[in-house]
């Protein structure tokens, strides 16, 4: 029998969110701008190691974190300075990371796959696909065990939703219906190798039947949608009610890493430009101007304070000291050894 | 002090933690309703709650990783491998993140997190389940390896596990859970870093830990009448390594054998050895010799198990080489 179940987030009024407009898209034009000035620092070596931009998939990041309280949890893979900005960490401190700085949100030691603000909640910043997904059903295991009723949020790309942590995570999530909110970050590709060449089904919603959740498709472009579809799930969350399984469908514009040219041997030039014709961004501007929310002068001047902000925290990154040498030692072990 | 089996003594110890610090749960497979794969955890549900003691499915790397992620934000969980050789399905979540997070995290975030369960060959368990893995993770910064060999610092050390801020791999054994001794009434916890000596000795020290204590001991009975003196150094953790204790020892007997239940290569016994012959080479009148298993899988024959084992013969014919009595 074939699974018919219609599981597309349902539509939403274009003004239930109008108030939060300006600053979703003040925070997807920073990511986007920050994202574009931290690949140019990794051209000239001020970043180095593995770098994984997030450019194309602004409003997933947006459109979920906004929609959390301060007390939640959230956690993710290596592409992840995106959800970093959006969660309010400055943009200083996660520049001052990608430079290895002291003053780094990780004080240097963790670069770009290892961003955490604890006193957010943003608990990484994980390097091995799909190593973050246990640890976030963990933390909404926390929550129940305290009888709290915060969330847990937790990122991944559909191509780890291919990896036995996954399969084991959403079981037991299901099983105990912890409050977490599992957001498959559907980009088409795992590296190069896309959905369909991976996948027995390419439909990623399908698979929360498996975990006695219920799954839903969502737009990832509109952040409009992916905000409406998060509500539900975080109410759901928040009753007790389990876990949420989010097949968000976007895209990313540049290649996998910094090493990666955007379109080559796996996609398509045509590809990439046509995904980049129905941009994040856009999409909100637009409904904005049609609203009367902004304006030319608006944009111009959401803009300039962005170009400020990002200028800001390449400047503190580069100003900023390296860790001192004995940093090298620290934080292995707790720093007060009293095991009795 | 009271007379109790090495299991009891585990059992003591969380029941004593989870009494004490309502942030500590024990949650792994068979933990709760079958009272534990070993009975380590008897009596736990029906005191704590299914809450507090929580029986998984058959997935390593999901609650290891549920565990890890719930010491992230502070609980304190314990987490039983049914043995050790199932947690090779885990070793992502005790690696790559348990061991790192503080240090990845700029210092930010604590893993207080216990792995335990039993570790090693049993008997006939055959190549998959008979494994000695404290190498593996003694080799890795951030983690904590604590391996008793009696009741007494199973309880004690137990105890210092779950309270440690940071993650520790708490090696027990299959052959030792039925060990009988004395254990303190009065609370106690043994500090993890901390060898001991199991016998005093002046003409050769063996060290050792987990279930090649007893055969040590066997070892140095056996050695006293041929009229050599043996001092047995309970290691007891092998992360951090008590390399005071190790230096004393050799610098009093000026003879080293390093008995261990794994594999030779790289093994634990390699690192002592590296440790003595640059620390304290100048004390040593002999070569040092380590016993360890054969460097074969475990085979299932009993005989040919028995011929890979570290055994009390192998570890007394070795210190009788240090002694040159061979």
């Amino acid at each position: 029998m074939a699974v018919s179940t219609d599981r597309r987030a349902p539509s939403t009024s274009e003004t239930r969110y109008s108030a939060e407009y300006r600053d979703w898209l003040r925070m997807m034009v920073l990511i986007r701008r920050f994202e574009e000035r931290a690949g140019e620092a990794y051209a000239v070596g001020q970043i180095g190691g593995f770098c994984h931009l997030y450019i194309g998939q602004e409003a997933v990041a947006v459109g979920t974190i906004s929609a959390l309280r301060a007390d939640d949890y959230v956690i993710s893979a290596y592409r992840e300075h995106g959800q970093a900005l959006a969660r309010g960490m400055s943009s200083r401190s996660v520049m001052a990371e990608l430079f290895g700085k002291a003053t780094g949100c990780s004080g240097g030691k963790g670069g770009s796959m290892h961003l955490f603000d604890s006193s957010l909640g943003f608990l990484g910043g994980h390097g091995i696909v799909g190593g973050q997904i246990p640890l976030g059903a963990g933390f909404a295991w926390a929550a129940k065990y305290r009888k709290t009723d915060q969330v847990s949020l937790t990122f991944f790309g559909e191509a780890a939703a291919n990896i036995g942590s996954f399969h084991e995570a959403l079981n037991m999530a299901g099983l105990w219906k912890l409050p977490a909110i599992f957001v498959i970050e559907n980009n088409g590709y795992g590296m190069g190798t896309a959905m369909k060449r991976a996948s027995a089904i390419d439909d990623f919603a399908i698979r929360a039947d498996s975990y006695g959740m219920p799954g839903v498709s969502v737009d990832g472009q509109d952040v409009l949608t992916v905000r409406a579809a998060m509500d539900e799930a975080v109410e759901r969350a928040r009753a007790g009610e389990g876990p949420t399984l989010m097949d968000i469908q976007t895209y990313r514009y540049v290649g996998h890493s910094m090493s990666d040219a955007p379109h080559g041997t796996y996609r398509s030039k045509d590809e990439v430009e046509e995904r980049r014709s129905r941009d994040p961004l856009d999409v909100l501007e637009r409904r904005m101007r049609e609203l009367n929310l902004i304006d030319d002068d608006g944009m111009a001047e959401l803009a300039a304070e962005v170009a400020a902000e990002v200028a800001d925290a390449v400047q503190f990154a580069e100003e900023s000291p390296e860790p001192d040498a004995e940093q090298l030692f620290s934080d292995v072990y707790a720093p007060n050894q009293g095991t009795v | 002090m009271a007379t109790m089996t090495y299991r009891d003594a585990l059992n003591a110890a969380l029941r004593e933690e989870m009494t004490r610090d309502g942030d500590v749960y024990l949650m792994g497979e068979e933990v709760a309703e079958y009272d534990g794969a070993y009975k380590v955890s008897r009596g736990l549900l029906k005191e704590f709650g299914p809450l507090r003691v929580v029986d998984t499915p058959i997935a390593e790397l999901g609650f290891t990783g549920i565990g890890v992620g719930s010491a992230m934000v502070g609980l304190r969980p314990v987490i039983e491998m049914m043995t050790w050789n199932f947690a090779l399905l885990a070793i992502d979540q005790i690696v790559n993140v348990a061991a790192k997070i503080r240090y990845m995290s700029g210092g930010q975030v604590a893993c207080p997190i216990v792995f335990r369960g039993p570790g090693g060959a049993a008997l006939q368990l055959g190549a998959q389940h008979s494994q000695a893995f404290e190498s593996w993770y003694a080799h890795i910064p951030g983690l904590k390896v604590v391996m008793p060999a009696t009741p007494a610092d199973a309880k004690g050390l137990l105890k210092a596990a779950i309270r440690d801020d940071d993650p520790v791999v708490f090696i027990e054994g299959e052959m030792l859970y039925n060990v009988k001794g004395e254990v303190p009434d009065e609370e106690y916890v043994t500090p993890i870093g901390v060898a001991d000596i199991k016998r005093a000795g002046a003409d050769a020290t063996i060290v050792c830990h987990s279930k090649t204590v007893k055969p040590s001991l066997q070892a140095a009975k056996t050695l006293a009448g041929e009229g050599i003196d043996c001092e047995v150094l309970d290691l007891r953790t092998i992360r951090p390594l008590d390399v005071e204790a190790i230096l004393r020892s050799v610098a009093k007997t000026n003879r080293l054998v390093i008995a261990e239940e794994g594999w030779g290569f790289a093994g634990v016994g390699a690192e002592v050895s590296d440790l003595v012959q640059r620390e304290a080479f100048d004390d040593l009148d002999a070569p040092i010799r380590r016993v360890h298993q054969a460097d074969v899988p475990m085979p299932y024959n009993k005989h040919l198990e028995k011929a890979a084992k570290t055994d009390a013969p192998k570890i007394a014919s070795a210190v009788r080489a240090v002694c040159y009595r061979d």
